[in-house]
């Protein structure tokens, strides 16, 4: 194995750390990318100390998705909040502690939204996306970014890297995705070997949709109408080079930069099915990261980054004295990293990381500068100081982050300085000699900061605001075991039960006049749960090899605010049961796939009345055949989707209405 | 081996059956009160839901049987698509009709006052207030146009209430609120409320035989209700900019169309009924970011401030956030709603005329607005 994995997939250093480090010596980068993890299929999810869900490589590509939203789906304890439609808002909610609180991590660095806190996996197209890891808690290795612990969930976002075949300098594919709601979705991706050392990439890709689909609802008469207003039109390219040294140190750099247009679909209400209310987007990001290990117990990560995203948002149904609605938000961010990591003995090992992140936003309405606005900055310092104890059978690790966060304002109150110590404390235990079982769990203090629209949205932030903390605890086990010659090869399970409490909840409550929400820190919410996952990989007669993947959850989030209204009632939009099936099988160049998700019913209120504020269990069946093969020295891949074969029609968010039977043709090639 | 499979894929199936065919929100009944069997029939309740949500709906304190019934409007109209709609922002009864102005619906839906069962609707974009007068009603609306980049203004909307059909429509202020009419006049509270700080300060004066725009009288910022007295006054609200200007009421002459009187103090909504006026005050301050809560009597013939309350019980200090308000022109009872945090049911309160509270019941969420049927339907 290559050391040069550390830096490029966070996901591997896991595994490296795992295993005898010291084993692991410098090579060159061809190698590093002929490297797989070696050990068990689960390993890295076995041996954690905190629940790790991933879905990579052909199993990423075995699921019918699009997006990285897709994608998460499959994850147990995870309630993707989808608007509908190919371009509508996607977001992801862990363990219900609410989107805000699963930081998402692009390439090893945050990939953040000051603004509203909430990041768009929508945006994220699997096109360059070799895998997706969820991590309740943190990431299991204590050498990272200081960001890296500053979330009660982590989703890590891994582009691919390239596969260099034989003595080629160059590896290409294009890709065409169509389909339904008027999917155009072509993207190439190439890559070029630099030296023996390093390698450059650049994606690129287009989306077009009119996102235009059928629904039905039955909410009181039945009617059929056409979803509208859900057309996109994106365009993203990526560059990004690696290089490694000799002295076993990487140093990568990426640039992005993302476009998109679109429609936002408003919600489907009595006499108003239709939007015309648009938002243009354009994210940019360079970021780079160095990482080195100038002696076998000392190890460095640099990591910086610069963002600029803009948003402009226009509402033709309001007009001004200056025109129709139209707000400009650009949001600047500036971060750097550094960590360190030191093993004082094979067994003992202590990192300290230091960020510094700078954010600011700057906002226009019609051109001027809107009615009360306060252009906020937000300066913070995170350091983590963490400790690891790794023994035959116990893998312990626990930290402490000190965040000092300063905002300023140009005018009126801004939330002013805070500092908080936060702490978190991980354990991974195998009971027997034998390896099949481990035993885990965790504790994580943490807290999430209101955000620039909590704090200073002119008519809707409230600057007294508090930061809204959460309580997280865990209590695991899992098993591991693989056979040989036998039907069953690889059997995973994992079950976990959870505690999280959330202290001042930060609640959106429209104001006087409804159009103007108002913040506020009022609840106090108990989540108990429990998530289930299993897989399995089974090699039946006939060389057909099936996989097979369950995930179950059951939780239960309850409203406790004292003196509130809805005490002891559900949250809303926790559904008590929720779940997903997978199952791939594969056979010579064929592959079949078959996936059911299932949410339960649950509440869009706190207050839990029936009928009125009750939505619907939901269900989706979705099937695919892939077939690979070669033309003419082209490997080509062709693949044919059916999602929602049933034609459910059913909603996630209240009155967003969501597609019902859909295709998609995928055709790729090397080029 | 393979009926294990078998079983995962039957599992979905088993699941399907707990999806449950939609209903209609069934209505919900509680006796609140005695019966009684007066001139009134009762009183509707609109909820308006928030923005969305599609959740407006309608309740009815029926004051015969004393009975309050909650989302009478989907059992009476099972088969509408959507139900009431989004966001229920003002009602009254009418020649035996009960309209409904739903704003994020863009329809003013007419039942009939009794049964509640739908005759029709009108389509209103973004409308606001109604108000009645000799055949017509009078619709207030955000916008005159929308999605005119130039046309910042409302408009008021004049509907046949015979054939429900619009029959004339006025351009007014920016994002014009209630509407009052006096000596054949239509007096409409303009807010300019999509243009801070650039709010409207004055009610537009609409001569009702021509229909044209008057005149203008300035009041103050960001005005909301507009409300006649029984000597030719209006009692008009202006609601501050949030930030340094306070809530207000002023008073309008409106022999002269001219402020006859500022209050300085913040008044957020009111019912006028004989010579009184029962008042409160919501008024946020985002300097502060709290809320100040204050209730007030005033006597209209006097314009002077009562030094009496109209809740005496200390009922006021359960009351989060009131929201409307409406005097009982029978008996004096006050009724006030709490619209809470606004995400959740509200709460109806009665107060008899000692102040003492008769009843409190649930409703639907943020409970606002009010509106009397009596027996004889007559208005």
């Amino acid at each position: 194995m290559s050391i040069f994995l550390v830096s490029l997939l966070p996901v591997t250093t896991i595994a490296q750390t795992k295993d005898s480090t010291e084993k692991l010596k410098a090579d060159t980068l061809r190698k590093l990318n002929e490297v797989k993890i070696t050990t068990s299929r689960n390993y890295i999810q076995a041996t954690s100390p905190v629940p790790v869900q991933v879905l990579k490589g052909a199993q990423l590509e075995q699921i019918n998705s699009l997006t990285v939203a897709d994608a998460v789906r499959y994850f147990s304890g995870v309630q993707l909040k989808d608007y509908g439609g190919v371009g509508g808002l996607k977001t992801i909610n862990v363990r219900s502690l609410g989107t805000n609180h699963t930081a998402v991590f692009y390439d090893g660095v945050e990939f953040s939204n000051a603004q509203n806190g909430q990041v768009d996996l929508g945006k994220f197209s699997l096109d360059n996306i070799e895998e997706i890891a969820l991590y309740d808690a943190q990431q299991n290795s204590i050498f990272q970014p200081a960001k890296g612990f500053a979330s009660a969930s982590v989703l890590y976002l891994v582009t691919k890297s390239p596969k260099f075949r034989d003595s080629s300098d160059f590896t290409g594919k294009a890709t065409l995705k169509t389909g339904s709601f008027g999917l155009i979705n072509p993207s190439v991706n190439a890559a070029y070997k630099i030296g023996n050392n390093g390698y450059a990439t650049i994606s690129t890709e287009l989306m077009h949709a009119n996102g235009r689909y059928k629904f039905s609802t039955n909410d009181g008469g039945d009617t059929t109408a056409v979803r509208s207003n859900g057309d996109i039109n994106s365009q993203r390219i990526e560059a990004a080079a690696a290089i490694a040294s000799k002295d076993s140190a990487v140093w990568k750099i990426r640039g992005y930069l993302f476009h998109s247009d679109r429609g936002l679909p408003a919600a489907v209400v009595n006499h108003n099915f239709d939007s015309d209310q648009r938002e243009w987007d354009r994210d940019m990001f360079l970021q780079s990261s160095y990482q080195t290990n100038p002696t076998n117990r000392d190890s460095w990560q640099i990591n910086a980054k610069y963002s600029n995203d803009y948003t402009s948002y226009l509402d033709p149904d309001i007009t001004t004295t200056r025109g129709l609605l139209n707000d400009k938000y650009t949001e600047k961010e500036l971060y750097f990293s550094v960590a360190n990591r030191y093993r004082v003995t094979k067994q003992l090992s202590f990192d300290l990381s230091a960020d510094y992140q700078r954010n600011s936003l700057n906002s226009t309405q019609n051109d001027t500068i809107p009615y009360r606005f306060v252009s906020p900055v937000r300066n913070q310092l995170l350091i983590a100081a963490a400790g690891e104890l790794r023994l035959k059978r116990w893998d312990i690790q626990a930290n402490l982050l000190a965040t000092f966060v300063n905002d300023s304002v140009d005018t009126l109150v801004s939330a002013g300085r805070k500092t908080k110590y936060t702490p978190a404390f991980l354990f991974s235990w195998q009971p027997f000699e034998n390896p099949e079982l481990h035993v885990r769990g965790f504790y994580k203090d943490i807290f999430r900061l209101p955000t620039f629209n909590d704090l200073y949205f002119t008519f809707i932030g409230n600057s007294f605001l508090k930061p809204e903390f959460t309580k997280q605890s865990d209590l695991g086990l899992t098993y591991n075991k693989s056979w040989k010659q036998q039907t069953l090869t690889d059997l995973f399970l994992q079950v976990d039960g959870y505690c999280n409490i959330i202290h001042n909840k930060i609640i959106a409550a429209p104001g006087q006049n409804l159009a103007r929400w108002m913040m506020y820190n009022i609840n106090e919410v108990h989540i108990t749960g429990l998530d289930i996952d299993a897989s399995a990989i089974w090699q039946l007669p006939a060389k057909i090899q099936l996989s097979t993947g369950i995930t179950y959850t059951y939780q239960k989030g309850i409203d406790v605010t004292s003196d509130g209204y809805n005490t002891g009632q559900e949250i809303p939009y926790t559904p008590k049961s929720s779940g997903s099936l997978l199952i791939g099988a594969q056979k010579d160049r064929f592959v079949l796939n078959y996936s059911f998700i299932y949410t339960g019913s649950r509440y869009d209120e706190a207050a839990n009345t029936p009928v009125r504020n009750y939505l619907q269990p939901w269900y989706t069946h979705d099937m695919s055949v892939t077939y690979s093969g070669n033309f003419k020295h082209h490997q080509i891949k062709l693949c044919g989707e059916v999602n929602n074969m049933l034609n459910q029609q059913y909603e996630v968010i209240r009155n967003f209405p969501m597609p019902g039977r859909n295709y998609r043709i995928t055709i790729s090639t090397n080029i | 081996m393979k009926k294990r499979y078998l079983l995962w894929i039957l599992l979905p199936l088993f699941l399907a059956a707990c999806r449950k065919d939609q209903k209609p929100v069934p209505e919900t009944v509680t006796q609140v009160g005695a019966p009684d069997t007066g001139l009134l029939k009762g009183m509707y309740v609109l909820n308006e839901g928030n923005m969305g949500s599609n959740k407006a709906s309608l309740d009815f304190l029926d004051l015969q049987t004393g009975k309050y019934h909650q989302d009478i409007y989907e059992q009476a109209n099972p088969t509408v698509v959507k139900g009431l709609g989004d966001v229920g922002n003002d009602l009254g009864v009418y020649g035996g009709k009960l309209y409904i102005v739903v704003n994020n619906s863009n329809k003013v839906e007419v039942v009939n006052a009794n049964t509640v069962k739908r005759i029709g609707q009108v389509n209103i974009q973004n409308c606001r207030n109604i108000i009645f007068n000799n055949g017509k009603a009078y619709v207030s609306a955000f916008l005159g146009v929308v999605g005119d980049p130039k046309a910042p203004n409302g408009a008021v909307y004049e509907i046949d209430t015979a054939t429900l059909q619009i029959t004339r429509k006025v351009t007014v202020g920016r994002q014009p609120e209630e509407l009052a009419i006096v000596n054949n006049k239509i007096y409409v509270a303009n807010s300019g409320g999509y243009s801070p700080p650039n709010y409207e300060r004055t009610l537009s004066v609409v001569d009702l035989n021509t229909f044209t725009e008057i005149k203008r009288i300035d009041v103050g910022i960001n005005l909301e209700k507009v409300k006649p007295d029984a000597y030719g006054n209006l009692y008009v609200t202006s609601r501050g900019d949030y930030y340094t200007v306070p809530p207000d009421l002023f008073v309008i002459d409106t022999k002269t169309d001219a402020v006859k009187k500022d209050f300085k103090m913040p008044v957020s909504n009111f019912y006028i009924k004989g010579d009184t006026a029962y008042m409160y005050a919501v008024a946020f301050s985002y300097t502060t970011g709290q809320n100040t809560i204050s209730y007030s009597m005033i006597d209209v013939k006097t314009e002077t401030v009562i030094n009496k309350q109209y809740i005496t019980d200390g009922t006021n200090q359960q009351i989060k956030v009131p929201y409307g308000i409406a005097v009982n022109p029978l008996t004096g009872e006050v009724y006030v709603t709490d619209a809470k945090n606004y995400v959740t049911p509200g709460t109806l309160y009665s107060f008899g005329t000692d102040g003492k509270k008769k009843f409190s019941v649930t409703t639907g969420d943020i409970p606002g607005h009010f509106t009397f049927l009596y027996n004889s339907n007559h208005h």
